[in-house]
């Protein structure tokens, strides 16, 4: 009963929120509405006991992520509020609702009508509530908490893919460093594209 | 056991000197580049004794060790190695390459002093050493078959390697194109085996053969490819073109490359691969037999005629070589392999020995401008001599053994043989002795005015006799006219002073008389001397007195005051000390292999394991001796006739040295007609195949596409957003293929 | 009877299913560079639960260090994609997605 609400209390959390990122028309509310469905996330992954995750999702998208966000629509002053109303490429918005209402449906089909066998549980990588034996962290497999567990898969399984993401977080910065970085001498302007027919 | 495991440092020495060298060669500079590249190669000729060594100590039934370093091509059930077959063959190869090698890169620090591109020259030369040994060392077909283009790439490289002149890159050029032909039978060769046996290792192939056989069809075939292969790089008629060209390189590399090492490795090929050549059909060998002394005696009449000393050895080298496939298609491979490394040592001192002339004489390399060059370049000569002593058969040198060996395991095979090998022995002292005679031996003739020379005076002398006798021609022609008109102008004229102006026109018309007939004398004369000029026979070689040139000793050039002033000179210690060390060896040679007694015949029981059948004389004793006595009468007979003619003078060298001896028989020039002739309609047939069948195909795909793209264009219509739709929309159909197949499976 | 009910691992899958496409509906609607990134933020988010969900029902920690390294990837995105972004509104102030489409064929 109580996980059933808390499930439901985060879902409309969630859901409202992504709502909202659509269809604010201020790109500032949006990054709120962004802010609500982080949150309703972070609930879920408790609900799923996954507290670490839950910890990271706060701080880093709602704290980080979101901040940044803003922080670049201050900076850029485009906090104007954008006209919804108007779809100046022919036949998006079609589109747009048939690719999503029918990507919607046929994922529910699929999650509802063929069934999910999950007998034969886990194990290429190894179970959430046991560390395994062979890592130097505990010699039986006592209950441990997510934190452990994904510590130790993080730094032994999956040590070559943390030390790319590594790799890739650098050369994030460093492009990021180069793109912002102000030239020194006169820009130049961009070429114009093709006037955009907008609808009236 | 573990001194045999140390062979990979045979090919690695040589390796390392050329990376290094093309690292830091520049910086090296002379003359330390060569030193380290000459070090590198004396610890590999250290590391192949070692071997050696190793390999003695073992049974001769156990003297086979292969050494896999790595798995390079590992392709299905099909791999290659690289790795090395350690047997008294290669090894054998392996100590002259090294040890020649050694002494090669020795002079080459002598040689090419003040070489601009002095270090570059190192790096080749190792990496030469390291594709050679990689040729002779690989234990499968593709690794010999990569020392064997190596080697052709360094060739390549070292006869262009002063390829600022035209004449030295084409003839790179033509070294490397003909030894196409020939890689293009080794390479069929090479599949063949793969496709016939499954394999192209040597061990596995001989096992396979042994055990299951081979149909006589394919080993013919694989025989008569890599027979081909051998004969481009081992420079057999009709492939031999390349060799005398590739004279144009350094001295020390037509040496090592076109005498010492890479010619040989046709040889070694048919040796390495003879058991397949004993499964093939009879006629195969008898064709490599002819092939050998045909082009034996082909290039030996040609090396008659030649006057540069460089071209003499090449055709000389394309002549021994032919020597050597006789004995392979004798099935002699003891006498080839003997023969190889005599040949090795006498030539690669031949060369060596040549080279130093040359840089004696201020790169001239006519013999005709030589002559008693022993006077001046003692050393050079007395080792000289000992190479040509060998070459030419006499006894107790090396070339007498071995090429007696060779030409008795041809009588064993066919009389007809024999008498063509004989006779190209007796051509080939005599060629050899003439070389020797023009350099080392007569008079001095470097300052002597040359033939060209002397007519380019007495055309010098005609043409200023003319000129002045057409001067006086014209002086009277114009003093005739000024009297006629002088006498006109008189007789119009009357008065008293007649008289006197009479006298002296009449007066000059007498001397004018005069003058024109001194005139037409001198006319007659310059004609008289003209004509005298163009029938006296052209100067040709003045072996025994000088060229008689005191008439016309004014007119020549200042080319020869020059010459007058110049004095050869004996080369530096580090060029004649391989000479020496060569000319002992050249001189021991023969010592491989003695026939007297079977325990003295040390390479054939050394080589024994290798060879599939082991070659027997089917006759011995008195016989086997007066043949080589035959050989060895033949040997002076030459050596006698070139004294008498160019020594004594009894013969005019030009009733010998035919025309078309020096142009090679012609055929050069006849193949050069025939490829832009007839042979280029053919080529430019098969360009415009391509071009329009080929490369139509090509364009026309290609022409399809960018129609096609420029429809597909449109769609990229640069909005993000569009692009997003197309992936959503991908998205959602991907789902549903799944959906859809997982209903359904 | 809501007492019966506890939310089973489907609930969350459809949960993050309606997320994920309105996440897609809003990247293709929306024109403001910032908001269709907030937009592919959703979906990312909606992937993530499943991951939770799916590893929770499997008894395998694979599922929450997937969502480890999708965190990572979106910081990288992130960081990058708003350096494009902040060059192309400084030469061209006030343009949106639609704006840019020199990279037409």
């Amino acid at each position: 009963m109580q996980a059933t609400i808390v499930f439901a209390v985060a879902a409309v959390l969630i859901v409202g929120g992504a709502v909202g990122v659509i269809f604010s028309r201020n790109p500032v509310h949006a990054a709120l509405f962004l802010v609500q469905t982080l949150f309703g996330v972070a609930i879920t992954f408790i609900d799923l006991d996954a507290n670490f995750l839950a910890a990271v999702q706060v701080i880093v998208y709602a704290g980080a992520i979101v901040i940044l966000f803003l922080f670049v629509i201050m900076l850029l002053g485009v906090d104007k509020a954008e006209d919804l109303d108007v779809e100046p490429i022919a036949g998006q918005r079609p589109i747009a609702v048939v690719a999503a209402a029918g990507t919607l449906a046929l994922l529910l089909s699929v999650i509802l009508s063929v069934g999910l066998d999950f007998t034969g549980g886990a194990s290429s990588t190894g179970a959430l509530n046991e560390v395994r034996r062979s890592t130097p962290f505990g010699s039986t497999a006592e209950p441990a908490t997510d934190i452990r567990v994904l510590g130790t898969h993080l730094f032994t399984d999956y040590v070559f893919a943390f030390e790319i993401t590594a790799i890739l977080l650098t050369i994030a910065v460093v492009g990021a460093v180069l793109l912002a970085r102000r030239p020194s001498g006169p820009l130049e302007p961009l070429p114009e594209g093709d006037p955009l027919e907008v609808a009236p | 056991m573990a001194v045999l495991d140390l062979v990979w440092l045979i090919p690695a020495f040589p390796l390392l000197g050329f990376l290094l060298l093309l690292v830091g060669g520049r910086k090296l500079g002379e003359p330390r580049a060569g030193w380290l590249a000459t070090l590198l190669m004396a610890g590999s000729f250290v590391a192949t004794l070692a071997v050696f060594g190793g390999l003695v100590s073992k049974h001769a039934e156990q003297r086979q060790f292969s050494q896999v370093l790595f798995t390079w091509l590992p392709v299905g059930r099909f791999s290659v190695d690289i790795g090395f077959l350690v047997d008294p063959l290669s090894i054998t190869m392996c100590l002259f390459i090294t040890g020649v090698g050694t002494l090669i890169h020795l002079y080459s620090i002598g040689y090419m002093h003040g070489d601009e591109k002095f270090s570059k020259f190192f790096l080749y030369l190792n990496l030469f050493a390291f594709s050679m040994l990689m040729l002779v060392l690989g234990d499968n077909m593709l690794v010999t078959f990569l020392g064997w283009e190596g080697v052709g790439m360094c060739s390549y490289f070292l006869i262009s390697f002063w390829h600022a002149s035209d004449a030295n890159a084409s003839a790179g050029k033509k070294a490397f194109v003909t030894n196409r032909i020939g890689d293009w039978g080794f390479m069929v060769a090479m599949f063949l085996s793969f496709s016939a046996f499954g394999t192209i290792k040597y061990t596995e192939l001989f096992d396979s053969i042994n055990k299951n056989g081979i149909a006589t069809t394919t080993a013919t075939a694989i025989a008569v490819l890599l027979f081909v292969g051998a004969c481009g790089k081992s420079a057999q008629f009709p492939l031999y073109l390349w060799l005398p060209d590739a004279m144009a390189g350094p001295t020390p590399v037509s040496a090592l490359i076109h005498a010492a090492t890479m010619v040989t490795s046709g040889v070694y090929l048919m040796t390495r691969t003879n058991p397949i050549l004993a499964e093939a059909s009879a006629w195969v060998p008898t064709l490599i037999a002819w092939v050998g002394v045909g082009t034996a005696l082909f290039a030996a009449t040609i090396a008659i005629a030649q006057n540069d000393i460089k071209k003499v050895l090449a055709y000389s080298t394309v002549s021994q070589l032919g020597y050597m496939f006789l004995a392979v298609g004798s099935g002699a491979y003891v006498a080839a392999i003997f023969h190889m490394v005599t040949h090795a040592f006498f030539k690669a001192l031949l060369f060596l020995g040549s080279g130093s002339v040359i840089h004696g004489m201020h790169d001239d390399q006519d013999m005709r401008h030589y002559g008693n060059l022993r006077k001046f370049m003692p050393i050079t000569a007395v080792t000289f001599i000992v190479g040509w002593l060998a070459i030419a058969g006499v006894p107790p040198f090396s070339g007498f053994f071995s090429k007696d060996e060779i030409l008795a395991a041809a009588m064993d095979k066919s009389p007809a043989l024999w008498a063509v090998g004989l006779l190209t022995a007796l051509l080939t002292a005599f060629y050899m002795s003439r070389q020797v005679f023009l350099t080392f031996f007569g008079r001095y003739r470097y300052a002597d005015a040359r033939p060209d020379e002397i007519d380019a005076a007495w055309n010098a002398k005609v043409s200023a006799l003319r000129k002045v006798a057409d001067e006086a021609k014209g002086v009277v022609t114009k003093a005739t006219d000024a009297l006629t008109a002088a006498r006109s102008t008189l007789e119009a004229a009357v008065g008293d002073d007649r008289g006197p102006s009479e006298q002296a026109v009449a007066e000059a018309e007498r001397w004018s008389a005069e003058k024109g007939l001194e005139a037409a004398d001198a006319q007659k004369a310059a004609s008289a001397l003209a004509m005298r000029v163009h029938q006296q026979p052209r100067a040709g070689l003045s072996l025994l007195a000088p060229p008689d040139v005191a008439e016309v000793d004014a007119e020549l050039t200042h080319d020869i005051a020059r010459r007058r002033e110049f004095h050869p000179h004996e080369a530096g210690w580090l060029m004649w000390v391989p000479l020496a060390v060569l000319a002992i060896a050249s001189f021991f040679g023969g010592a491989l292999n003695l026939p007297f007694w079977h325990r003295t015949k040390f390479l054939e029981s050394w080589l024994d394991p290798v060879l599939a059948h082991p070659h027997e004389l089917s006759f011995g004793g008195a016989k086997l001796v007066a043949l080589g006595a035959v050989a060895v009468i033949a040997g002076l007979a030459g050596i006698a006739i070139a004294a008498a003619v160019y020594l004594r003078g009894k013969a005019d060298p030009a009733q010998i040295e035919l025309p078309i001896l020096a142009h090679g028989w012609r055929y050069d020039s006849s193949v050069a007609a025939f490829m832009g002739g007839p042979g280029r309609q053919i080529f430019e047939g098969a360009a415009l195949a391509d071009r329009v069948g080929v490369d139509g195909a090509v364009n026309g795909v290609a022409t399809l596409v960018r129609e096609t793209s420029g429809l597909l264009r449109r769609l990229q219509n640069g909005l993000v957003r569009t692009y997003a739709a197309g992936i959503a929309l991908g998205a959602g159909l991907l789902v549903a293929y799944f959906f859809v197949m997982a209903k359904a499976g | 009877m809501l007492a019966d009910v506890h939310p089973t691992t489907e609930w969350y899958l459809v949960l993050s299913a309606v997320v994920f496409c309105l996440g897609a509906f809003g990247l293709l609607v929306r024109r403001n560079p910032l908001v269709m990134f907030m937009c592919v933020e959703l979906m990312l988010n909606a992937v993530n639960v499943t991951f939770v969900a799916l590893g929770k029902e499997l008894n395998d920690v694979g599922g929450q260090l997937a969502v480890f390294f999708v965190l990572v990837v979106a910081a990288a995105e992130v960081v990058v994609g708003l350096a494009i972004i902040v060059t192309i509104i400084r030469r061209r102030p006030g343009s949106d997605a639609d704006d840019v489409s020199v990279l037409k064929g």
